[in-house]
């Protein structure tokens, strides 16, 4: 019973901040387009803001706007057009975002395993074997708000947004997935935690002679570059953002979506950034190790802060995301294919080929 | 023309050199431009954003030439002269060159003590909202009596407040005097030349 309270205690605190952070993102992203062309960005919700009693309030940058575009949301009338496939319509947008959200389902936000502070687990669902293949079945899910969007909204540029979309994540996934199999190769599991503590460990002989930590960045830099190009894609943010693609296809797969159905769908591709984030930083830039903190340290204080390392890396993977936004055009749709099936996926084979011949052989070495 | 015209010029499309068809080098350097600019925005102050209404590049009464343009059509004025009589003359001819329709004159008998015209406007009201802001009106008045001022933030909260009466129009001149003057003291008088000038034969001129 306890652990059932526990459980939903951990599922209301993540769903909670995780939607808080959708909403700050938004505003963020603004922000980093603004100050990408010179602009300013919203700076007015919050400043010379009078509470009742006479109390004055003057926040920067803005810092309300993401509660006045949150209760517009709410607010505005939600349109559904006669010619919709009304089931499907609705349907749409719960699927984006449900997919999105219980891919935190196996994500550590925080030290797990042995690392983690006794009592506590960073995680909802903990000891999942395979967390990864998890997260990923998840993340391809996600797709299916946007196709079945795209076709219920009975309209051509709807429709050819999601087309697109499942074009794109059918030639996503692969690279996706054999840009991870190298470090999974390397430390040997597909256990999120094994992965971490594996690049808190001494790596490879060239990162140990470069003293440079094990981090799947420089261990894996060539899957680590497929993991966040194939990443782009899978979050449809741009350059590959051809399935919303305004300048072409008007909205793309929400043109016919309006109020918190629109809002619904990009909460959910807001939350698969996080998660994105998130895993890039665990597989590939160390999860929650810093320099300053040992793998044996395991009590409360260094557990809090190993999750606030963690938090850290992944705000910067996030305005990493959004700084590439606001620099690159979007692909054009060949481009996109040929990316994918001419570059990434041989690229990708190579890599795997590759890794696991040196696994191999220091295996063998041993 | 045909396929094999020797007049046909050929494009090829530009080739792409090695490290652009990589695009991580082409991206690098993409990032590290808007990163200079978000690092000057943050850090030097260097966006270009006006906070419109606490900070205005164009104020109320601020000379033409400090404007960004000097030939910008605001918000119509109706003219005094020096006497502080409104100029116009009732003539009509805004009201009629003006393609909106949107200029209402009523016309009355000047008053005895105003020997300079026969005429003067008893009401004249210009629908701002209709209004095209073409300037038409002023190209049309002989006398220089209206007059489209650089005003531009004209706002109301209803559309009868929008509906400039005469009153209002003038007000706008007073407000607006010191910046704009009046292109035209005094009326323009046509230079008018003698018409036996043009009549007389012209005796340069010789017979072929």
């Amino acid at each position: 019973m306890l652990v059932v309270i526990g459980i939903l205690i951990k599922i209301l605190v993540v769903v909670g901040i995780t939607q808080g952070a959708v909403a700050y993102m938004i505003l963020l992203e603004r922000k980093v387009a603004a100050y990408s062309q010179d602009r300013i960005g919203p700076n007015r919700c919050g400043s010379n803001l009078v509470l009742p009693g006479g109390f004055r309030l003057n926040l920067p940058f803005g810092l309300l706007q993401p509660i006045a575009d949150g209760a517009k949301m709410i607010l505005k009338e939600d349109v559904i057009p006669s010619y919709v496939e009304k089931p499907l319509y609705i349907l749409a947008p719960a699927i984006s975002i449900i997919a999105a959200m219980i891919g935190f389902a196996v994500i550590p936000f925080g030290p797990v395993g042995t690392q983690a502070p006794s009592g506590v687990n960073f995680q909802i669902a903990p000891g999942v074997d395979i967390g990864i293949v998890y997260v990923f079945a998840i993340g391809s899910l996600a797709v299916y708000g946007v196709i079945l969007g795209g076709w219920a909204s009975n309209n051509k540029y709807s429709f050819l947004g999601g087309l697109r979309s499942s074009a794109q994540l059918i030639s996503y996934e692969i690279p996706l997935g054999m840009s991870i199999l190298g470090m999974v190769l390397l430390a040997g599991s597909l256990d999120l935690n094994t992965i971490v503590n594996y690049q808190d460990g001494h790596g490879l002989w060239l990162t140990r002679w470069l003293g440079l930590p094990a981090w799947g960045v420089f261990v894996q830099p060539i899957g680590c570059l497929l993991f966040i190009i194939s990443a782009f894609a899978e979050t449809n943010r741009l350059p590959f953002d051809l399935p919303e693609a305004e300048q072409e296809l008007v909205g793309g797969y929400h043109t016919e979506y309006s109020a918190m159905k629109f809002g619904m769908f990009f909460l959910g591709e807001y939350l698969h950034v996080i998660t994105v984030s998130y895993l890039t930083v665990i597989l590939f830039f160390g999860g929650w190790d810093a320099p300053f903190l040992n793998q044996i340290q395991s009590d409360w204080f260094s557990g809090l802060l190993k999750a606030l390392v963690l938090l850290v890396k992944v705000g910067l993977m996030v305005f990493f995301m959004m700084w590439v936004r606001w620099t690159i055009p979007r692909f054009r749709y060949d481009q996109l294919m040929d990316l994918a099936w001419k570059a990434l996926i041989p690229i990708a084979l190579v890599n795997l080929v590759a890794t696991a011949a040196i696994v191999e052989l220091l295996r063998s070495s041993h | 023309m045909r396929a094999d015209d020797p007049h046909l010029k050929r494009l090829t499309p530009p080739t792409l050199t090695i490290s652009e068809k990589f695009f991580l080098p082409q991206i690098a350097a993409g990032l590290a431009v808007t990163a200079k600019h978000m690092f000057g925005v943050v850090f030097k102050d260097k966006a270009f954003t006006v906070q419109y209404p606490e900070q205005q590049e164009i104020q109320v009464g601020q000379p033409v030439n400090l404007r960004t343009s000097a030939v910008y059509r605001g918000v119509h004025r109706l003219n005094k002269d020096e006497q502080g009589r409104v100029k116009c003359v009732a003539c009509m001819l805004c009201a009629t060159a003006c393609p909106a329709h949107c200029i209402d004159i009523v016309g009355a008998t000047a008053p005895e003590t105003w020997p300079d015209r026969e005429k003067y406007c008893e009401s004249f009201v210009i629908d701002e909202l209709r209004c095209i802001y073409c300037g038409m009106c002023e190209e049309a008045c002989p006398v220089e009596a209206i007059e489209l001022t650089g005003l531009y933030d004209l706002t109301g909260l209803s559309r009868e407040q929008m509906i400039f009466d005469k009153t209002k129009l003038l007000s706008v001149f007073d407000v607006t005097k010191e910046g704009e003057p009046m292109r035209f003291g005094q009326p323009p008088r046509p230079e008018i030349t003698p018409p036996t000038a043009l009549a007389a034969p012209d005796t340069t001129a010789t017979n072929p």
